[in-house]
């Protein structure tokens, strides 16, 4: 084995495999806990070592998004730091229990990493920076106003003195924070803003990163699981005889009523054993439950009377009555699953008076609570340590299930140490599944071509109804409505319709729905903008120039619509063979929009070329990484597109493996060009909101290819030959 | 009771016979850069080079393993990240969660072994690992930027 360069935190994590795990107490503050002792903590957030090393606290979750890196990037900005002697640590939700939630919320989703911790982050930057300065001028005694401070070195031109951060932390540490600090306008920015790269890199290609997958710990014995299967089924019993006498297995439990785990030596054991178990079960009352009928379902809600009104203006009912020209389309969007690579898992000590957790989750907090709830423990006796994500997408912020399970089956087996590690097939059958939705649309064009009225009719399964149901406003899930608001900063539909309903027939199969990257967005978009382009044909209009039409009064998103659109050439002639869609959306608080190239060939194989994409995300913190995202969205957004679904045969998931669930490859991946439009006057999401521009902009683009209209995902092995 | 040479090292485990090389690796070896993924040869995080040949470790029983054989994984792809696939990878920024990336580094390490001038044709035929980050377009520029350091 080569000697590998961990990384700082791949260090800490090592240090915690050989002290049997960072310290969790909670009147150890985290420099100590850390073994830097000596290192004052400035604030919360800020700790310089003497070395002139700055050691940033994130209480946000770094899972490939590269917010860990832009956070980071805030905070020295702030300070004035030299970023090359920056380093990040995760506080634990215990800490920041302990300490009154210093650290803020952990929960790492809805594209709010940066923007919901900017403004904490960037003040905990600035006081730090206030007070180091204060030090430094309370030693020379002169006044803090005439010192300067670049690249972590403080200076005092007229006495020709300069200082570093590390030799004055200690005393100022022990000065009192100001209360009021100025935030530098961002045009001044000399590190955020910038295309830096992502700290920690070195691990991820060498092998050395550690993944809560990767965990070790002294005396740790490895756990397999199955859970019952069937959605709403029940395990009636099951037969281990076989199983018990499979080398290396420890111990069989079942818990939750209707999981067994193994626990064994090495986890392929315990996986073979649970493979010898036989089960058997009750399928409960959906046990005929099949995609045929989930989709029957929804198609009832498609006409039904009642539905929750999401937005609405004018009276669409004239409208439609009254129109030149009425057109109708219904699309589907099948269950997709997260497919995170690496599959859920967490390990767990449990004893009658500690629990400690190890894992990887999007929302430590939250795995903190499940894990103090499972372990019959006071918060205050438990903690999680934050290990590296193998993909999030949601998944890990839905829910801590893993957590839970892991703490059970440990709680079995008193201060032993076991990893609890998902099969994939295991993960794919108890998902938090995006879910499945239809929408019929109903559009009235006066004489002249211009939407004058637009029903919008969405059914199917709520998110928040199972995950969330005291975020429900009087049973209605505003989240269904996501892109398609009449107004607020999070997604406001960029058209003017004079006469519109959106409404929502709520129909929940028993399958648990969860926030899958984009949410609701992906199907909205898909819905309203391929529907536009839909009017748009139908008007004989451009579909380019029919929504500017009804974007007066929607400038941001009128000015990502046009960038992408210049950038394309929209409106002159494609190379050969090449053909073009669009689409707009905005989500997550940032504006987007795409223009697909694809051709199709006398076969009827779809080939997506190129995709252009702008984002307003108001704030670009850190370009690079935004760029990464708008790619990476992109591989992720088009699988529902080309070939991912979900489907339900007697009560259970049929896809158990990638086999079944292909995943976007190299090959299918089009070439990204990115324009990052930042107008600086707000601040938007990143990870998720070029998602739901790229499926409608190819969608679009095959209709131009072919004229069909594909309205049914995925594509799959639906024809695509010119009709 | 099987031998095997991993990393220019020997080394004895004692596993059941159908045990996968791929756990073998991690559970056995104790080196933990070769992932878990899909255990069913679809995805590629397992990737690594039996006798310079980039395969996925997860279908891989050890019975069908010789001594002879020799396995490298990651960790044994170059000392301190030097091989020009690893530098090309940082200098391209490609991961994101990186869970994929042992694996796609692998494999990249074998085609351009076996083509040391691979075109975008190329490059997608062999490099068929799933990323769920989707650092695809990263992953080619920079296999490209590799091999062209590699061939000098
Ligand atoms: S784990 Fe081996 S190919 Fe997926
Ligand atoms: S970098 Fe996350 S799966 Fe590839």
């Amino acid at each position: 084995m080569n000697a590998i360069d961990l990384s700082r935190r791949n260090f800490l994590v090592s240090a915690g495999a050989a002290t049997g795990g960072l310290s969790l107490g909670f009147h150890v503050t985290l420099g100590e806990a850390t073994g830097q002792g000596v290192s004052p903590e400035v604030n919360a957030w800020v700790v310089i070592r003497p070395d002139d090393k700055i050691v940033v606290r994130v209480g946000r979750q770094e899972m490939g998004q590269g917010t860990l890196t832009g956070l980071a990037q805030l905070v020295a900005e702030e300070l004035d730091a030299d970023w090359s002697k920056i380093e990040t640590e995760y506080p634990t939700p215990g800490q920041n229990v302990a300490r009154k939630r210093v650290w803020g919320d952990f929960a790492t989703s809805g594209s709010r990493g940066i923007r919901n911790s900017q403004d904490a982050m960037r003040k905990g930057g600035a006081t730090a920076r206030a007070m180091l300065v204060q030090a430094a001028a309370n030693e020379w005694k002169v006044a803090a106003s005439e010192c300067s401070v670049d690249k972590g070195v403080i200076s005092h031109k007229g006495s020709n003195r300069s200082t570093t951060f590390g030799k004055v932390a200690q005393a100022a540490a022990k000065l009192e924070a100001p209360a009021d600090v100025k935030l530098k306008d961002p045009k001044d920015w000399k590190i955020a803003g910038k295309p830096l790269l992502r700290l920690y890199q070195d691990g991820k290609v060498n092998g050395a990163q550690v993944y809560s997958i990767d965990f070790k710990i002294d005396g740790m014995l490895n756990a397999a699981i199955r859970d019952c299967p069937y959605w709403g089924g029940s395990l009636k019993s099951f037969d281990a005889s076989a199983a018990e006498k499979m080398p290396g297995v420890k111990k069989i439990v079942r818990i939750d009523k209707n999981a067994v785990a193994v626990v064994a030596d090495t986890w392929w054991r315990a996986k073979t054993a649970l493979e010898a178990i036989k089960f058997d079960y009750d399928p409960g009352p959906h046990g005929k439950l099949d995609t045929a009928g989930i989709n029957a379902m929804l198609d009832e809600g498609l006409t039904a009377k009642e539905a929750f009104v999401g937005n609405q203006s004018g009276d669409v009912e004239k409208a439609l009555a009254g129109a030149a020209k009425k057109i109708e389309a219904t699309y589907t969007f099948p269950y997709q699953h997260h497919a995170t690579m690496e599959t859920m898992n967490a390990t767990a000590r449990w004893t009658a008076d500690k629990c400690e957790v190890w894992t990887s989750s999007q929302n430590a907090e939250a795995a903190l609570a499940t894990a103090s709830q499972a372990a019959g423990l006071p918060l205050d006796k438990c903690d999680v340590v934050r290990m590296d994500l193998g993909g999030g997408f949601g998944r890990r912020a839905t829910s801590q299930d893993y957590v839970r399970q892991a703490v059970l089956i440990a709680k079995e087996m008193p201060g032993t140490p076991i990893k609890l590690i998902w099969s994939r097939e295991e993960d794919m059958l108890h998902g938090c599944y995006h879910p499945t939705t239809k929408c019929k649309l109903t559009g009235a064009l006066d004489k002249d071509g211009n939407l004058v009225g637009l029903h919008m009719r969405i059914s199917g399964q709520s998110i928040l109804a199972t995950i969330r149901p005291e975020a429900l406003d009087k049973g209605r899930d505003m989240a269904t409505f996501q892109g398609l608001n009449a107004g607020g900063a999070e997604g406001k539909l960029g058209y003017t319709i004079p006469n519109l309903l959106v409404d929502h027939a709520m129909r929940n199969p028993p399958l648990r729905p969860g926030f899958w990257r984009g949410v609701n967005n992906n199907q909205n978009a898909i819905y309203l903008e391929c529907f536009v382009d839909e009017l748009a044909h139908a008007a004989g209009v451009d579909p380019l120039e029919f929504r500017r039409r009804m974007m007066k009064e929607h400038p941001k998103h009128l000015a990502v619509l046009n960038a992408v659109a210049e950038k394309a050439n929209w409106g002159k002639p494609a190379p050969a063979g090449i053909y073009r869609g669009l689409c707009q959306h905005m989500g997550y608080g940032s504006y987007v929009a795409a223009c697909a190239e694809i051709s199709i060939n006398a076969q009827g194989t779809l080939k997506i070329h190129r995709i252009i994409a702008a984002t307003n995300c108001g704030h670009a913190v850190n370009p690079a990484q935004i760029e990464r995202q708008i790619e990476g969205s992109f591989a992720y957004g088009l699988g529902p597109l080309l070939m991912q679904e979900i489907t339900v045969k007697d009560g259970k998931v049929v896809e158990e493996n990638f086999d079944t669930y292909p995943i976007l490859r190299m090959a299918e991946m089009p070439s990204v060009e990115s324009i990052i439009a930042p107008t600086n006057d707000f601040w938007g999401g990143v990870g998720e909101p070029t998602i739901f521009a790229a499926a409608p902009a190819v969608l679009n683009a095959i209709f131009a290819a072919t004229g069909k209209r594909i309205r049914t995902l995925p594509i799959g092995a639906q024809d695509l030959r010119r009709a | 009771m099987a031998k095997i040479n991993i990393n220019g090292r020997v080394v004895d485990v004692t596993v059941e016979p159908d045990t996968p090389l791929l756990w073998v690796i991690r559970e056995q070896i104790g080196l933990t850069g070769t992932k878990y993924g899909c255990g069913v040869a679809q995805c590629g995080s397992c990737t690594v080079h039996v006798d310079g040949v980039a395969t996925r470790s997860c279908a891989l029983p050890i019975s069908a393993m010789t001594e002879a054989q020799k396995i490298v994984t990651i960790e044994g792809l170059s000392p301190n990240s030097s091989h020009a696939l690893q530098k090309a990878w940082l200098a391209n920024d490609v991961p994101q969660c990186g869970y994929c990336q042992s694996g796609q580094i692998m494999a990249a390490a074998a085609l351009i072994a076996q083509t040391p001038n691979p075109t975008d044709a190329d490059i997608e035929r062999e490099m068929t690992n799933i990323c769920r980050c989707g650092t695809y377009n990263r992953i080619k520029t920079a296999i490209k930027q590799a091999a062209s350091a590699a061939r000098g």
